[in-house]
């Protein structure tokens, strides 16, 4: 596609996806919102994971950081500010974790970031019930869910335009390369722990203002609702569907696995874990490099080696 | 030029590389013979990675002490490390591999023109460019991996034992070409098992032998020494 056809097309989906909720009910409005929130985890969980390769268990550490975050300062400041002081925290533990992290092999890095969301949890959990005498907190920010969605809906069009904006420029090749191979790409003159640390803040700091923009829909949050491990899993499985080395590879995962997963939790909430783990392995062992991958080489087959290169898709 | 002073790696007790000193000449190819073990990879992540050198280790290149730069702003520098088994990033195309060598700021503005000179060096990798690197046979990724390594302009080219898992006649290929870099003007630092192709490619070597040097000499001289023909040349 011609860049202007391209940019076009991309204002008309988000035009819309913002008039969406003006067409359909409450209980709809509170569909998109999670839909919303499923496509901004799943993209900022690859804007970091796809390209370095880092499996990052995390992303409900920082969902939760900016959940809390509102809960804490509800009625203190002004909605606009809370978020700008749950993203600056957000930032700031990624930057602080990342620096002690990022140098880990894989693995290490796996069962670390999965620690992290256990121990801000815990750490949470034992400031309310020692300092404050009670566990969880009410929110009273009046806000429609037509609006948490507009939000959900910029965010979302801010990570996927950033993700858009590092791969088009030279920084892109230097991402990839890292995933590819550290050595040679810090020998290619790339600052291979600073680019991890920028990518992972990034990351992180989308992850917190998804959960601190949403917070107010709970109305009662308490440490085990918002730091529910299973929000990790999810955004990883929905990118890793999609193809998390792709633009719009965590969004072609998060639409079908999200209502999947509605779904699941509808008609056998007590079986949600078991399928959710089998979902992963499937998707694992069928599609390890996504959907997007697999339909570009279905196209290739049928249309010969050189049809529209749609790496970039 | 290229001069390095009481380099010593060590992993954990074992003193893998032991005060080895040696230097590299303006446009001049020097070898590192040593048998498996010696040290040959130790010697070269000790030249490049500032943070494993025990201290007291000095490296300057082109007048300028380099002993604390980190290995990403070797390159800056106008050092290019092709490291040992295909210094190459597999699951991009040619053409992006030759892209991120010219990522260093020093390559960026002559990008274009290293990119003609590389595939004139290796004209093969000119009909691929849109290949995934990782589909070529090792041969075709090594010559990737030095053409990446030349797009940044170096002063100072260090291979790491490029004929490794190399088929004799591609091995003839890759030494051919790596006669015409030397030939440009680069100076070369290359470690190889293959001691009788990197003896013909230099003008000098040093012989590494746990983690010590202990011979030197031209390249005439080193073939003709009896201990290295026993050694390596299998007579």
């Amino acid at each position: 596609m011609r860049p202007a056809v391209s940019a076009l097309a991309c204002a008309l989906l988000v035009a819309g996806l913002a008039a969406l909720p003006l067409f359909v009910g409450g209980y709809g409005q509170g569909v998109l919102v999670g839909l919303m929130n499923a496509v901004v985890l799943a993209s900022a969980w690859a804007l970091f994971s796809g390209p370095t390769k880092y499996v990052s268990l995390a992303t409900v550490a920082f969902f939760g950081i900016g959940a809390y975050t509102v809960a804490v300062l509800t009625e203190t400041m002004p909605f606009g500010a809370i978020l700008a002081v749950a993203g600056a925290i957000g930032v700031a533990v990624a930057l602080l974790v990342g620096l002690a992290t990022l140098r880990l092999a894989g693995v290490y890095f796996v069962i670390f970031s999965f620690g992290l969301a256990e121990l801000v949890r815990q750490i949470i959990t034992w400031f309310e019930t020692s300092v404050n005498r009670t566990l969880g907190r009410y929110i009273f920010i009046d806000l429609s869910a037509t609006a948490i969605y507009w939000m959900l809906l910029a965010l979302a069009v801010a990570v996927i335009g950033t993700r858009w904006l590092i791969e088009r420029g030279r920084l892109g090749l230097a991402v990839h390369a890292i995933g590819d191979d550290e050595i040679v790409a810090r020998h290619a003159g790339v600052d291979v722990t600073k680019v991890k640390l920028a990518l992972f803040a990034l990351s992180a700091l989308a992850m917190t203002l998804a959960g601190a923009i949403q917070a107010p829909r709970w109305t009662y949050v308490e440490p085990s609702i918002v730091f529910n491990p299973n929000i990790s899993f999810t955004a990883l499985i929905m990118a890793l569907l999609g193809g998390a080395t792709r633009l719009w590879g965590p969004v072609f995962g998060a639409v079908p696995l999200f209502f999947f997963f509605e779904w699941l939790s509808v008609t056998m909430p007590g079986q949600f874990s078991i399928v959710l783990g089998l979902t992963f392995i499937v998707i694992v062992f069928l599609v390890p490099n996504g959907v997007l991958d697999l339909a570009e080489k279905g196209l290739r087959k049928t249309r010969g080696p050189n049809a529209g290169d749609a790496r970039h898709v | 030029m290229f001069e390095a002073r009481s380099i010593s790696v060590r992993y954990g007790k074992h003193l893998a590389l032991d005060d080895v000193s040696l230097e590299v000449g303006t446009s001049e190819c020097v070898a590192i013979l040593g048998a498996n073990g010696a040290g040959k990879s130790s010697l070269l992540r000790g030249l490049t990675q500032a943070g494993l050198r025990e201290r007291g280790g000095v490296i300057r290149h082109r007048g300028e002490d380099i002993s604390a730069t980190n290995d990403f702003d070797l390159v800056e520098k106008g050092i290019a490390l092709v490291p040992e088994g295909r210094g190459v990033f597999a699951e991009l195309t040619v053409d992006d591999n030759l892209s991120l060598g010219a990522h260093p700021k020093r390559a960026r503005e002559s990008a274009s023109e290293r990119r003609a000179e590389v595939l004139d060096l290796f004209p093969k990798l000119g009909q691929r460019l849109a290949q995934t690197v990782g589909t070529m046979s090792g041969g075709e990724q090594q010559m990737v991996a030095v053409a990446r390594a030349l797009m940044s302009r170096p002063t100072l080219l260090l291979l790491d034992e490029p004929s490794l898992g190399l088929a004799p006649i591609v091995v003839d290929e890759m030494f051919a070409a790596l006669h015409k870099v030397r030939d440009s003007g680069v100076s070369i630092l290359i470690v190889e098992q293959n001691v009788r192709a990197s003896l013909a490619l230099a003008a000098r070597g040093y012989v590494l032998e746990a983690g010590r040097i202990v011979g030197r000499g031209s390249s005439a001289e080193l073939v003709a020494d009896p201990m290295v023909a026993k050694a390596f040349l299998g007579h």
